[in-house]
């Protein structure tokens, strides 16, 4: 009896994953061992909690994968509960990521979701490393970004710049504004990363400050007044936390004053919170059309049960229906997804000596080089200040520098190409120090 | 397409296999990028950058700027930079920390300058907006106040600007406000 339940709870699942098909990836294996496995194997996780996390932890849990996990800081808020369907009233200032969870583990029978209640920052990278497949539902470019470089961080290349596809942790990343929203898929290596087409995010409307200060002629002008200006004259050294609501208020009526002054309607407690916060109202659907789309590209990432959305989806709801899928290319030269350029040195040399080799390297021909590593600035040419700092690495061995690490990624700048081409750059370089009598050979790839 | 199942193989390997790397510390793709902007600055002798927190933090720094000609020649004033995670998409926040009377810059320390709001460009870096500043102090505009009073004064009676500002530098009051000394 047990058997029939389960098989008619996948029912749907099976008709994908255990037939053979034409449209089916590469790697498809059909068969009641792939469900199994998919169940058993595949740990996903969901970065979010919001709008867009609840709708995938219920379309993900239903997809059939049993180990999920999810990582949100937020508490709930009332203005959630008009989307954010997992949460009740009574929840309201609980961790969304553990009522989420819980709300999904009580529907679903047989699926684990653990919690996470922290910033995504303070998680180890070996927290991320662990999972098959990460999905983003988030809000913020810097959150995404984030999470992009930890990502594709695990991706190493072979000798001939060729990602090595266990080391590739792919992304499906969801977002939604109002009406519109994306799906996409990022296999680190392959498809382009966050990173490579941040220039599609249109820069954010600020206000110029004067006309803040002199010219108001909108709502919107009035708020930024009172949050940008006004906040500070009045708090001197008390910065504005935009989740405390006596600030809110206070900036609010600040505005709403203002507006009185100039004759400009519009002000609203909900609109300052809009203004300051960044706030589009959100729509349920949706949500709900994004995560689909988004729990339908990990399924077939993970089971190879159809070829992947290539590679970025756009939806608008706003006239009408418009829905388009669009090949991004990857910017070769990335500095997050890229391979960089590989370099094989002597543990001994120096980092003046590393300086002077990427003069006569033939694919950089750079001169003047900066040179850092994860955070720390080895060598900086420029400013005068910074390169007195740095002056006395010169004469370290690189490899000491880089706390003997056999391999490592190493950023540089400076001038670099032939004749007119020369000009300034910076370039990912993938280093890897010559054993001395340790076999170190599959170590090349480097992180 | 990805060849999941490998991580059925590679998770049962690991149990077994201590992975000896150490934690890695991640450089976010912004400030790779101000690394670059800051290892190609080219500043007038007028300008100079210190990192308060050591070589190692470029994300936060202060640009003084000392104008050779001007109004505000002599004096010496003090700008903040903070570069956030997400530069150049996003411009640095900047604040002048030198209380200046200025018809662009308020006496919190909030600048009117273009390129830092409304027209930042990716394509801008930190050398541009140093400039900017260099300018705002060469050239104040009345047109785009933030200090109205100040800007009042410059449009209609330049030579009180100037006696003003001559004094505020020196340390002293202009109308109901100290300036601290800055030359």
């Amino acid at each position: 009896m047990a058997d029939l339940r389960s098989s008619s709870r996948s029912r749907d699942l099976d008709k994908l994953l255990l037939r053979p098909g034409h449209l089916v990836g590469p790697t498809f294996e059909p068969g009641a061992q792939l469900r199994d496995d998919l169940q058993e194997y595949v740990r996903i996780l969901v970065v979010g909690a919001g709008g867009l996390g609840c709708e995938l932890l219920k379309d993900l849990a239903l997809s059939g994968f049993r180990n999920l996990e999810v990582i949100d800081m937020d508490r709930i808020e009332v203005s959630n509960l008009n989307r954010q369907f997992l949460f009740r009233l009574e929840d309201v200032g609980e961790p969304k990521a553990e009522v989420a969870a819980k709300r999904v583990m009580e529907r679903v029978s047989g699926v684990n979701i653990v919690p996470h209640f922290c910033r995504i920052e303070d998680k180890e990278l070996e927290f991320y490393s662990e999972f098959s497949i990460i999905v983003l539902g988030l809000d913020s470019i810097e959150a995404r970004s984030y999470i992009n470089a930890v990502a594709c961080g695990f991706l190493e290349y072979d000798a001939n710049d060729e990602p090595l596809e266990e080391t590739m942790k792919p992304m499906v990343d969801g977002g939604t504004e109002g009406f519109k929203g994306h799906a996409r898929v990022i296999l680190p290596g392959m498809t382009p990363c966050f990173e490579c087409t941040i220039w599609l995010f249109p820069p954010q409307v600020k206000f110029p400050l004067c006309t803040l200060a002199e010219t108001p002629r909108t709502a919107a002008h009035c708020i930024e007044y009172a949050h940008l200006i006004k906040w500070d004259e009045v708090h001197s050294g008390k910065s504005f936390d935009p989740d405390n609501p006596d600030h809110m208020q206070w900036v609010y009526l600040e505005a709403a004053k203002r507006a009185q002054l100039f004759g400009i309607p519009g002000v609203t407690y909900s609109l300052t919170q809009g203004v300051v916060k960044n706030i589009i109202p959100a729509i349920a659907s949706t949500n709900a059309i994004i995560s689909a789309a988004c729990a339908l590209e990990t399924l077939k990432i993970a089971s190879g049960c159809s070829k992947t959305l290539s590679n970025y989806l756009t939806y608008n709801g706003l006239e009408g229906l418009h829905t388009k899928v669009t090949e991004f290319v990857r910017d070769k030269d990335c500095l997050v997804c890229g391979p960089g350029i590989f370099m094989e040195l002597e543990t001994s040399i120096t980092l003046k000596l590393f300086i002077d080799q990427l003069e006569e390297h033939p694919k950089l021909l750079m001169s003047g080089a900066s040179v850092t590593v994860r955070g720390k600035n080895l060598y900086m040419a420029a400013p005068p200040l910074l390169e007195e700092m740095t002056r006395s690495n010169l004469a370290i061995p690189l490899f000491e520098l880089m706390d003997k690490s056999p391999t490592g990624i190493v950023h540089v700048t400076g001038t670099a190409g032939k004749g007119d081409k020369r000009q300034s750059c910076l370039r990912k370089l993938r280093v890897a120090f010559k054993a001395n009598g340790i076999t170190d050979t599959d170590m090349a790839g480097g992180a | 397409m990805i060849r999941l199942f490998k991580v059925k193989e590679k998770q049962k390997e690991e149990a077994g296999n201590a992975n000896g790397r150490g934690p890695l510390k991640k450089q976010s793709a912004g400030e790779l990028r101000l690394h670059k902007d800051i290892s190609e600055l080219n500043l007038p002798k007028s300008c100079t950058i210190s990192f308060p927190n050591g070589k190692d933090d470029l994300m936060n720094f202060e640009v003084s700027i000392k104008p050779d000609e001007g109004y505000y020649m002599g004096g010496k004033f003090l700008f903040t930079f903070n570069v956030s995670a997400t530069y150049p998409h996003e411009a640095p926040k900047v604040k002048c920390k030198t209380k200046v009377y200025h018809p662009n810059i308020d006496l919190e320390g909030n600048i009117c300058l273009n390129i830092l709001r409304e027209d930042w460009k990716p394509v801008l870096n930190i050398n541009t907006i140093v400039y900017g500043l260099y300018h705002l102090l060469t050239e104040p505009n009345h047109e785009d106040p933030l200090n109205q009073e100040a800007a009042a004064v410059l449009r209609d009676n330049p030579k009180a600007f100037k006696s003003n500002v001559r004094t505020a530098i020196g340390g002293g009051r202009v109308g109901d406000t100290y300036f601290a000394r800055c030359i």
